[in-house]
């Protein structure tokens, strides 16, 4: 597929004598909404660390808008645009909330230090975070932690958006909320590419879904399609 | 206060040694004077990587007596003047110091602590059977007349009061710029710091280099101070444990922190040397820390801040 924006050509990535991700191929498009699903320990947290540059890979090559960024250090990645949230956050815990978002709009968006603030302020605002700005992330809730998560990831000014299950464990009603969330940022242009268990919020978010089973790709198609896949069935509930 | 204002405080006080220099009070404040500044840049230094970056470093030892070392190389093979020594032992420190930042790609947390720890081992055995450095019977120097201020004391005071002020300086300007930001970033979690964008291998490399750059300053005065050096007592464990319990008891995130902490614990050390006994030292600083661990865990400064409110 000409003109991805992302192009993952037969990752493979071994530990030990695991073999986590077995030439796994997966091309997003530009502003597409993709779905990454699959049981646990089928590899899809493996494969983000490999695109976000956490982890090295043993095999295959990796492009960002049709460059090479296969061996470029994480930091580098995020600079060019791939930017990750986490699935446990991780927020600076001796910063405010604000300036958790500080980090990323001076050293990956290049913003200077007296404009963050003001920049660091909109996305708050558009998160619903703004009230906590000068919290420390000690004093957020669990849903608020997450917020705090996208919206950090939001200040590096991404162009594609990984969100590693940003949904676990909150409730119906906070699920909605950070999935509307996800839609704003996606008609902003950022392409996205959503991991989660949770399946209704996957279904409803991705046009596309990608299924990973112990390290392979078993199936792609749309949300419909995925549902009535036999294999996708069989890797979820057994024969 | 902006750049321009601290280095306004920073001449002023070194102004004000001068003229204290002047004085002439009984050459043992000199004398002590030096010991506690001395333990300025040491704690400052140490927590440019301990505190900014979050290593704890236990090779305090070896990075003050690299350039003690490096110093008196540099006076038997060349009669190299002061300058040049304190120049010579800080560079050298600071390639020790990039050589244990590299150690941080494998090393974390408490690892990270315990090979720096070994490395002062190591050296120190190194060190001991280098003859031409004086080996394990130790290097006596002995000082030409004091070229300024008449006396040696006098003299190693205000300049150590000059290498302090250049030091916080320095920890101070890092602090407040990106670069201090970004060591914050990856000592509250370095994978997520990365991933936003902080160049955390460069930036540590930075804090290990400039660590050691200070702490081999520190040391490199001082065969000049002693006159007799030998392998014990310039690789003292006192300076391990200070380096860290100064900074622990001042406050680590700032750096006014470890400038507090080296002044009141190294005054009390130097009052309890002279009125009840030597070996007390590291007494105080064991008792002084536990009750800070358990009382204030983030030092002076931080129990300020929070009786404030913040």
């Amino acid at each position: 597929m000409a003109g991805a924006l992302l192009e993952i050509d037969g990752i493979t990535k071994r530990f030990g004598g695991f073999l986590a991700l077995d030439r796994v191929s997966i091309h997003v498009q530009a502003g597409e909404r993709l779905g990454l699903i699959g049981p646990n320990g089928s590899g899809k947290t493996t494969l983000i660390n490999c695109v976000s540059g956490a982890l090295p890979t043993d095999g295959g090559r990796i492009l960002f808008e049709g460059r090479d960024i296969t061996r470029l250090p994480a930091h580098q990645r995020t600079r060019r645009g791939i930017v990750r949230s986490f699935q446990i956050p991780k927020p600076f815990t001796s910063m405010t909330v604000l300036e958790n978002l500080g980090i990323p709009l001076e050293y990956a968006a290049h913003t200077r230090a007296h404009g963050a603030a003001a920049g660091a302020l909109d996305i708050l605002k558009m998160i619903g975070l703004d009230a906590k700005a000068h919290l420390r992330p000690a004093g957020l809730t669990q849903i608020e932690m997450r917020k705090l998560e996208l919206a950090r990831a939001m200040a590096a000014r991404p162009k594609l958006l990984i969100s590693d299950e940003a949904m676990a464990g909150l409730s119906s009603a906070e699920v909605d909320d950070i999935l509307a969330i996800l839609f704003r940022l996606n008609e902003q242009g950022i392409t996205i590419i959503m991991i989660e268990h949770i399946m209704r919020a996957v279904m409803r978010f991705s046009e596309r879904v990608v299924v990973l089973d112990a390290g392979n790709r078993i199936a792609e198609g749309t949300p419909a399609e995925i549902v009535r896949n036999p294999a996708v069935e069989k890797a979820y509930l057994g024969e | 206060m902006k750049i321009r204002g601290a280095l306004a405080v920073g001449v002023a006080v070194i102004g004000l040694a001068v003229l204290l220099a002047g004085v002439r009070v009984n050459p043992y404040v000199y004398f002590a004077g030096y010991v506690v500044l001395q333990y300025v840049v040491i704690a400052t230094a140490w927590n440019i990587l301990g505190g900014y970056a979050g290593y704890v470093n236990f090779g305090t030892p070896a990075f003050f007596a690299l350039g003690a070392y490096t110093a008196i190389f540099l006076l038997e093979a060349f009669k190299a003047p002061l300058p040049v020594l304190i120049l010579g032992g800080g560079l050298v420190s600071a390639l020790l110091g990039l050589g244990i930042g590299y150690l941080t790609l494998r090393l974390k947390g408490v690892f990270f602590s315990i090979a720096t720890f070994a490395l002062s081992v190591v050296l120190q055995t190194l060190i001991i059977n280098w003859e031409f450095v004086g080996g394990a019977k130790g290097y006596t120097l002995i000082r030409p007349p004091a070229p300024f201020f008449g006396s040696w004391a006098v003299l190693l005071f205000t300049l150590m009061v000059g290498l302090a002020v250049v030091t916080v300086l320095a920890a101070r300007t890092i602090e407040r710029s990106w670069i201090g930001r970004g060591l914050a970033a990856l000592r509250d979690n370095e994978e997520a710091a990365e991933c936003m964008g902080v160049p955390t291998l460069r930036l540590k490399l930075f804090a290990t280099t400039l660590s050691g750059f200070f702490l081999g300053v520190a040391g490199a005065p001082f065969p000049y101070y002693v006159t007799y050096v030998e392998p014990a007592s310039a690789f003292d464990l006192n300076y391990a444990v200070n380096a860290l319990a100064m900074p622990m008891i001042g406050g680590t995130t700032t750096w006014l922190g470890p400038v507090i902490g080296a002044v009141l614990l190294g005054t009390a050390q130097q009052v309890a040397t002279v009125t009840i006994s030597s070996e007390l030292n590291l007494l105080i600083v064991g008792v002084v820390l536990v009750l800070f661990v358990v009382l204030a865990p983030e030092g002076l400064t931080g129990l300020v801040r929070r009786l404030r409110g913040r």
